[in-house]
């Protein structure tokens, strides 16, 4: 029962960090319909510059955290105009793979130069480090924080997406591009916007997960495939389906680590190959975004 | 989503639209006796890098089977990696447990990497887009898992090692400095570009080919496209498998790494590098890469990434066919010139 509850709380944590970073993926995948695997560098530049900010420019955990997000974003915003916007479209899926894999590439090489390549800690407020009583269990504050963190990223976004002018225009886009351009909407714009947010999302991800996916230069690549899988499962430009999957695949992994520690990873692989060959568009696809 | 791996502007590879075809089938035919004349050359000429060499050679033919698959079928994969794997191991086993004739070691290859390619392709091959690409990664995933845990048969995360293959043919010894093993694995690289040349040519090649255009098209005309992907991906299968066992015969061990997820991206790298849908292209791509791989990374493997990333950047953003189609592109300007002169 206590292992269960382990199990429940450490992988509802996990599958939230999941979901912070990959829903920016999905979305980017589902309204441009690039594949990026560049997006697990950019949870990594998030997470390293809010280790920087707060560790050596002495800033607390929740200002280094804006910095780390307002500052990722503007970094890739440069990105978006010289680079992406050149491979938008499914017809350009190979070079979308090259491209942004060499974009990881420059950037794990970069990290490593500014950085080095070991570890990097961002360091937790008391706030944060001690333990919240529910009932009679307790649960590590940090991870209770992560939840809920979770949880309000996915409010924010179901409201951005359906309650806002921003959210009609978006998902007018993601349905039929060249209508909404007809229609007077500016897709350039909706496109920075989004992968802006994307990038945001990223970041945010990448900072609050650096106690469960550790920071350093290969961060990018050894996470980039769980994020994909996420997008994956839960279906390009679906905010649900991407915080289901995250969820299912967060208590998966932690499931089988705790419980099955030599197969962990055989069985999160067989059930995304059973998965997507029953559900190829994605299990929980229904609408989009 | 038909167009997965097409080249993607029509516009980049002007040469292919204006050389009659005449032209590409004169530079094509003059790729493999220059591969296994350039390939003799840096053998006298280097002698001191032939484990270098020899790999090229047998990553060469690695990249050649992903060029089967993408080049000529379309089919984004980030798993190929997964048939070279199986392909290694099975040579490795083969020789330690029963038989290290190189041969029967390359034949064992082959038959488990075309096993694997068939098994997994025909339960993947439906998909398309990021749903193939994360298929083809759980795959490969999956293999490295089996590996990892088949401890008695694989070594696990230690490796496979204690591979010694027989003489080639009973006569030649594989030396210490690594002349036999080149001089091998660089007859099995020209083997396997001729065949490769010669199913690209018959009409299973052109069929793929056509599916590759407009698999719409070809159920139109009565074949079935998921077939020939299927054969396709088993053939290349069979490619990978091979270059697998060949890596396991000259260099004598066999990690995990290589069915690793890095290793599918390295060689489709490689083969943007060199160019898609060519064959050629996959060699020129794998000795560039690891060539400078090679001189790079003796300083900083961190900078060697930064420079291969940059070096990915431009090729999709200014030269969209690779290193090939470069070359090909200067040949059509040289021969212009020749026709205005």
């Amino acid at each position: 029962m206590e292992t269960m509850f382990g199990i429940a709380v450490d992988g509802v944590a996990y599958g939230m960090i999941l979901f912070i970073i990959s829903v920016g993926l999905s979305v980017t995948l589902g309204l441009m319909r690039v594949v990026n695997l560049a997006h697990g560098a950019f949870a990594m530049v998030g997470g390293y510059v809010a280790s920087y900010a707060a560790q050596t420019a002495g800033l607390s955990y929740g200002l280094a955290l804006v910095v780390a997000v307002a500052l990722t974003v503007l970094a890739t915003l440069p990105l978006e105009r010289l680079l992406y916007r050149r491979i938008y479209g499914s017809a350009n899926e190979l070079a979308q793979v090259l491209l942004t894999i060499g974009l990881t590439f420059v950037i794990v090489a970069g990290i490593n130069y500014l950085f080095g390549p070991t570890l990097k800690r961002i360091p937790l407020p008391e706030m944060l480090t001690g333990t919240v009583e529910l009932g009679p269990k307790a649960i590590p504050t940090h991870r209770a924080f992560v939840i809920a963190a979770g949880a309000a990223t996915l409010l924010g976004l179901w409201w951005l997406l359906e309650r806002t002018d921003f959210g009609i225009r978006l998902r007018a886009a993601v349905d039929d591009p060249a209508m909404a351009a007809a229609l007077g909407i500016r897709t350039e714009r909706l496109y920075l916007a989004t992968f802006a947010l994307g990038t945001g999302l990223a970041a945010l991800g990448g900072v609050l997960g650096a106690e469960l996916l550790p920071l350093e230069p290969y961060y990018a690549i050894r996470y980039i495939v769980l994020f994909l899988a996420v997008v994956a499962v839960g279906g390009a430009g679906s905010i649900f389906g991407s915080a289901a999957a995250a969820l299912a695949l967060g208590i998966v992994d932690t499931a089988g680590k705790y419980l099955i520690p030599n197969f962990g990873e055989f069985f999160f692989y067989a059930a995304l190959i059973l998965i997507l060959f029953r559900w190829p568009h994605g299990f929980f696809k229904g609408r989009a975004a | 989503m038909t167009s997965v791996a097409e080249r993607p502007d029509p516009m980049s590879d002007p040469v292919s639209r204006h050389t009659p075809p005449a032209a590409r089938r004169d530079l094509g035919w003059i790729g493999i006796p220059l591969v296994a004349a350039v390939g003799l050359a840096a053998y006298w000429l280097l002698p001191d890098d032939l484990a270098l060499l020899t790999r090229i050679a047998a990553s060469a033919l690695f990249v050649l089977s992903l060029d089967l698959v993408l080049g000529y079928g379309g089919i984004a994969t980030l798993g190929q990696a997964a048939m070279f794997g199986t392909g290694a191991y099975a040579a490795g086993i083969v020789a330690v447990n029963w038989i290290n004739d190189p041969f029967a070691m390359l034949a064992a290859g082959g038959i488990a990497g075309g096993g694997i390619a068939l098994a997994t392709g025909a339960l993947i091959l439906h998909a398309r887009g990021l749903t193939l690409l994360m298929l083809t990664i759980a795959v490969g995933q999956i293999v490295q898992e089996v590996a990892n845990k088949a401890r008695d048969w694989t070594g696990g995360s230690d490796g496979l090692s204690g591979i010694d293959p027989a003489p080639v043919l009973g006569l030649f010894r594989f030396d210490m400095f690594g002349r036999t093993s080149y001089l091998f694995a660089l007859a099995v690289l020209v083997a396997g570009l001729l065949v490769a040349r010669r199913i690209m040519r018959s009409p299973f090649g052109l069929a793929c080919r056509g599916v590759r255009e407009d698999p719409l098209r070809i159920s139109a005309i009565g074949g079935s496209p998921k077939s020939y992907l299927v054969a396709l991906y088993a053939v290349a299968g069979v490619f990978a498998g091979v270059a697998g066992a060949l890596t396991a015969v000259t260099s004598g061990i066999v990690g995990l790494d290589s069915a690793g997820f890095p290793w599918s991206a390295e060689a489709l790298v490689m083969l943007v590098l060199g160019g898609t849908g060519r064959l050629y292209g996959a060699v020129i791509g794998t000795a560039a890469f690891m060539g400078i791989h090679h001189i790079l990374a003796a300083s900083d493997p961190f900078h060697w990434m930064g420079f291969i990333g940059l070096f990915l950047i431009g090729i999709v953003l200014f030269l969209p066919g690779g290193i090939a189609s470069g070359l090909e592109r200067l040949g059509g300007l040289l021969r212009r010139k020749e026709d205005r002169a």
